[in-house]
């Protein structure tokens, strides 16, 4: 009974969460929206008894992704540039069809469920069981995320690579050129 | 699993100890630093306020209480009131998986001296410490000052850089103990603390872990020189307080943290576990004010280097020693 009352109190909070996330305007504010309702789904499984998954939730997620988000937001300083930018509906039509498919299978697969009525037998999932499950039988997924990982990070450094050496942070030259965003606008 | 009368009543008094007792310290931690400082510096120190100048923290509480609670008008209010807030609580929240104690058995009640046991306790830290960055970066953020901005930009960077090399240095540990709860990681050192084993992991971990209390030498974040000071420049009253205390409660988290993952935890000769874990856990802390009384700050572009180029691919290769060492033995 607690467990229901506090599921149905975090997954209002995720739902009203992401809600919110989509409608602000403001890009800082909707990313802490964005990482309340994670916040909230990460509870939610530790309380379907998956302590390991909450914590890479709350750490990949919610410490890792969204922060980065909020380090380019700060460090541009956009201003307010999704007003008078609302997509064309080319744009968002195949994105609201992908996800009202999705949505359906959501709920077929909610429904068809419901009518069995067998609980899901809990069973905390130890570190241990999850490691040995994705290392011994799905090792070539992981290897293939891994390349991939690696290829981006390849893309990453090409395209941020830079052609003439970066003038030392120190002294500051006469003409004011500081290098990486650490020197000073003269 | 019911819970008895006693069981819960012993639970909240652990609580209300916890709590009581972190954040006593954590004032008087300010106060023994201020006084460290001075005898470091040949100084005297905050010495007239009652016996030795012992009731300072209460003075300044005072102090911090009964100022003006400033909010700049260009100022995000909402950010601006929570971001301290939002500092401060991963720092105590952590404090919940640490054990500080043996188990100790009350009126035939077995009580284990932690408030949480969480078998993902070490991910739990890290998810909290990485959390702790929004405090930092919306405080600078929302005061919409220059000065905070940057402190905030930079204890972003700052803090999700040494995130990296603080979490590599610990999968040794967990390899060692071959769990993820701290009391079992606790109770593998019960022979020798994994210091022993780990002398290189222990330093990245003690180096990482000053720079995510934002410690001299790497207080970036608010170098006073350059930044005034840096992400809680627009702060005044207790929000400031709030910051404040949130730093020194961090120090005593991160000590007992330390402590519990490298020194053996409450294991240790002669002493009471209780009184053991809080000695290591003081001199960790000691150990941070030392280095501030001794270190001059690093410069940006020297702290990232040395938190990328150097502590990280040293973390990954003491993983690999560890794992090879380990194949070997096992």
């Amino acid at each position: 009974m607690m467990e229901q009352t506090i599921f149905y109190i975090l997954a209002g909070a995720a739902v009203i969460g992401t809600i919110l996330a989509i409608t602000e305007s403001h890009p800082v504010h909707a990313i802490l929206y964005l990482v309340t309702s994670l916040f909230s789904v990460a509870a939610i499984f530790y309380l379907l008894a998956a302590p390991l998954v909450a914590a890479f939730e709350v750490i990949l997620y919610a410490g890792a992704i969204m922060v980065l988000f909020l380090f380019v937001i700060m460090m541009l300083d956009l201003g307010h540039p999704e007003q008078g930018l609302a997509p064309h509906w080319r744009e968002w039509l195949p994105a609201l069809l992908l996800s009202g498919v999705s949505a359906a299978c959501l709920v077929a697969a909610i429904v068809a469920r419901h009518g069995t009525g067998a609980p899901l037998a809990v069973q905390t999932l130890t570190i241990r069981e999850v490691a040995t499950r994705l290392f011994r039988e799905h090792g070539l997924a992981v290897e293939l995320v891994s390349l991939q990982l690696l290829f981006a990070l390849v893309g990453a450094l090409y395209l941020g690579r830079q052609n003439a050496p970066s003038p030392g942070l120190r002294p500051p030259s006469p003409q004011g050129k500081g290098a990486g965003g650490e020197g000073e606008p003269s | 699993m019911t819970a008895s009368t006693v069981d819960i009543a012993l639970f909240a008094a652990k609580l209300a100890m916890v709590f009581f007792v972190i954040l006593t310290l954590a004032a008087y931690l300010v106060f023994a630093e201020r006084r460290v400082l001075a005898w470091i510096q040949d100084r005297k120190g905050p010495n007239r306020v009652g016996p030795f100048g012992l009731l300072q923290p209460l003075a300044d509480l005072i102090k911090l209480l009964t100022k003006e609670d400033f909010i700049p008008t260009v100022a995000d209010k909402w950010l601006f009131y929570l971001a301290p807030a939002m500092a401060a609580i991963p720092a105590i929240l952590t404090f919940s998986v640490i054990p500080f104690g043996k188990p100790v058995a009350i009126a035939g009640h077995q009580v284990p001296l932690l408030i949480a046991d969480l078998n993902v306790g070490l991910l739990f830290f890290l998810a909290l410490s990485s959390i702790a960055v929004y405090g930092v970066a919306l405080g600078g953020w929302a005061s919409n000052s220059k000065y905070s901005l940057l402190g905030g930009i930079r204890g972003l960077a700052q803090l999700i850089s040494y995130e990296l090399s603080m979490g590599l240095s610990l999968v040794p540990v967990v390899m060692l103990a071959h769990s993820f709860s701290l009391t079992d990681i606790v109770v593998a050192q019960a022979r020798l603390p994994f210091i022993v084993y780990q002398p290189l992991a222990f330093i990245i971990f003690l180096v990482s872990i000053t720079a995510e209390c934002k410690r001299i030498p790497f207080d970036i974040p608010e170098a006073e020189g350059e930044l005034v000071a840096g992400f809680h420049t627009e702060y005044s009253g207790m929000r400031f307080g709030l910051f404040f205390v949130g730093e020194y409660i961090n120090i005593i988290v991160l000590g007992g943290l330390a402590t519990t993952f490298f020194l053996g935890g409450w294991h240790g000769p002669l002493l009471p576990p209780v009184v053991c874990f809080s000695l290591k856990t003081l001199a960790v802390a000691f150990f941070f004010i030392w280095m501030r009384g001794t270190l001059p700050r690093l410069r940006y572009d020297q702290l990232m280097h040395l938190g990328w180029k150097l502590l990280t691919p040293l973390a990954l290769v003491n993983i690999l020693v560890t794992g090879w060492f380990l194949q070997i033995v096992a």
